[in-house]
């Protein structure tokens, strides 16, 4: 056979298309990523069960759990500030808890029924795949938060416009945090069950330990430490920052609620906003990249 | 260009552990043949498709598709190449449409020639009228169908079809056939598909039969049929024991055994053997069959067993390579 002369043609014929076709350009991977974006937002859509199954438990924090404690914990609440509104950012992020874990779990579901090996042999980057799966976590999860964040009212807080952008920028880092977490999580996860259990056994410890439901002073020192290193921390006191400060409260109360509004502090030192919404950002492209090496090895 | 081979392969090897699934295989496709990998399971062909479509590195050996090298130039050999896996890979809760778009999007198909190349595919397959629905309400035909459209959306150079139509009726298997060999006068395609159906088998230009991780024979389906030369009679009679005897006696037929309740063995001209066969025969005889030879006979004489026993013997290997695939990690 004339194995010799077949070879050398085919690499003549590789050199031409190589010269035509740029092999990987970015447009290309963008519109990868767009289109893994998009697919989430569809399925999102296509799936209003899951939509309102994720709206369950927030609200029945915030309007039950919230309603129901306020009558032991009110006797410390600063007057014209209920226990409702005090956990509010703490319910918010975890609404977006649910939804974001639960979407970078789909690629549990798609491994399962082969949906990922079609995406995986595409030519186009695993970088690409990975972004537009967290980017479409990320934008699903906040819609979720978006819709709490409609119930502001019941809980008097006030919908004031930059109240509002500040929150959903929060929501949005935190979400895309998540998923990139999730989706790091979900590379090496072949089952459902498995990430399902995987991710009983982080959500509420991630939200107990983020000062959701009480401020974060005066802890006994080994809580104030664990608290510490749970990043949801970093995001629910932001937040809770942004929404104190647009109570509209008499000087009074506002002196009385800057007690219950701590933010974060490392031995004293006050974490400033940003940097805490900072660290939540790094932490979130380092789990992305992390995520990315994990999809890499699958070649 | 159009003398390169589609697919190239040289001394290809793949081993899990201990498994040795793939053992030395050599073969080329030519530009615009349709090529057909048959053996029973286990015996390697979807570790090779695997290979070839750039999902398992081999563990020796190249292979070249569409003129790229399968480890060297990967996503080459991608934007070169349709699938369609052995077992469904649609995503259930979006539209058949929504489905080809993603398809689309992700294999770079120029936006302009993505509506014009939707409906083309859509109405090969007969399914433009259904593209709006979920896929999840499709049949397992439809399914299928879907798929090969989606493999071909991105005008790819060779497809490969691995088990096409397993596990699907009659009627729709015959039915993706007809969409397979109408392609071929469309598109401007190579065709290299695995199977372990005969009749599939003779859609083919040419077939390798494989068994045990290696090439057995490589040839068209007539030539292979007329390598075996013999037709395939099948009797059945009161005693199976002494037909058998004095078939070996009285004719010199040293083939013959009992083989799914029939005496079963093969002469060179069956039809005119059926008279001196009564004639000369001292057992009763209840029935005869005469068959010219089949691509079952083929892989028989060439591998000493049906396809079916080769099938009972492979389970076990089969089953060692799944565990290595698992073993192996995520794909």
């Amino acid at each position: 056979m004339a194995t010799q002369v077949t070879s050398e043609t085919a690499d003549s014929i590789a050199d031409l298309i190589r010269v035509s076709v740029p092999q990987r350009s970015l447009g290309r991977d963008l519109r990868a990523v767009s289109i893994v974006w998009r697919r989430e937002l569809l399925r999102f859509q296509a799936d209003r069960l899951r939509i309102v199954s994720a709206l369950v438990q927030p609200v029945l924090f915030l309007l039950v759990l919230g309603t129901g404690l306020s009558r032991l914990a009110g006797r410390g609440m600063p007057p014209g500030l209920s226990f409702s509104t005090f956990i509010y950012p703490g319910v918010l992020s975890m609404s977006v808890l649910f939804t974001a874990l639960f979407s970078a779990g789909s690629i549990v579901w798609d491994r399962e029924f082969g949906f990922l090996r079609e995406m995986l042999v595409a030519p186009v980057s695993r970088a690409a795949l990975v972004i537009g799966k967290c980017l479409g976590g990320a934008t699903v999860a906040t819609f979720q938060g978006l819709v709490i964040l409609a119930l502001a009212g019941l809980v008097h807080v006030p919908y004031n416009p930059v109240m509002f952008l500040e929150v959903i920028g929060e929501l949005l880092l935190l979400s895309f945090t998540l998923t990139a977490f999730g989706v790091m999580i979900a590379a090496r996860i072949t089952q459902m069950q498995a990430f399902m259990a995987l991710n009983q056994m982080m959500v509420m410890p991630l939200f107990f330990l983020s000062g959701a439901l009480y401020p974060l002073n005066g802890l006994p020192t080994w809580l104030t430490i664990v608290t510490r290193f749970d990043p949801l921390t970093y995001v629910v006191g932001p937040m809770r920052h942004a929404v104190f400060s647009h109570l509209g409260l008499s000087p009074a109360a506002a002196a009385a609620t800057a007690a219950l509004d701590p933010g974060v502090t490392w031995g004293g030192w006050k974490v400033p906003d940003g940097l805490s919404l900072g660290l939540v950002a790094v932490l979130g492209v380092l789990l992305l990249g992390l995520a990315i090496a994990e999809f890499r090895k699958t070649d | 260009m159009s003398d390169a081979p589609a697919v190239e392969v040289r001394g290809l090897v793949k081993s899990y552990g201990q498994v040795e699934a793939v053992r030395g295989i050599d073969f080329e496709v030519r530009p615009g043949e349709t090529f057909g990998f048959l053996g029973p399971n286990g015996a390697g062909k979807s570790t090779t498709i695997k290979i070839l479509c750039t999902l398992v590195n081999p563990t020796a050996g190249a292979a070249r598709v569409a003129g790229f090298d399968v480890v060297k130039k990967r996503d080459l050999v991608r934007q070169n190449i349709g699938l369609v896996f052995q077992d469904t890979t649609l995503d259930n809760y979006l539209t058949g449409e929504q489905n080809l778009r993603f398809h689309a999007d992700l294999y770079g198909v120029p936006r302009t020639q993505v509506a014009p190349r939707l409906k083309q595919v859509l109405d090969m397959v007969d399914l433009w009228d259904r593209r709006g629905s979920v896929v999840g309400t499709y049949s397992g035909g439809m399914k299928r169908r879907l798929e090969i459209a989606r493999g071909l959306l991105h005008a790819p150079r060779v497809l490969f079809l691995d088990e096409p139509t397993v596990g699907l009726d009659p009627q729709t298997r015959s039915g993706i056939w007809a969409y397979i060999n109408d392609l071929k006068q469309r598109e401007d395609i190579t065709i290299f598909l695995t199977t372990h159906y005969m009749d599939e088998a003779e859609n083919c230009d040419r077939i390798a039969i494989v068994d045990h991780g290696k090439i057995v024979v490589l040839d068209t389906p007539e030539a292979l049929k007329a390598s075996v030369g013999k037709d395939r009679v099948q009797i059945t009679t009161a005693d199976d024991q002494t037909a058998i005897a004095e078939l070996k006696s009285l004719f010199g037929i040293d083939d013959a055994a009992v083989r799914e309740h029939q005496v079963t063995f093969s002469v060179t001209d069956g039809e005119q053997f059926v008279p001196r066969l009564f004639a000369e025969l001292t057992v009763p005889i209840r029935s005869v069959s005469v068959a010219r030879p089949s691509l079952d006979d083929v892989f028989m004489s060439y591998t000493g067993k049906t396809i079916r026993d080769a099938e009972a013997s492979a389970g076990d290997r089969g089953r060692a390579q799944m565990m290595a695939f698992r073993g192996g990690g995520r794909r």
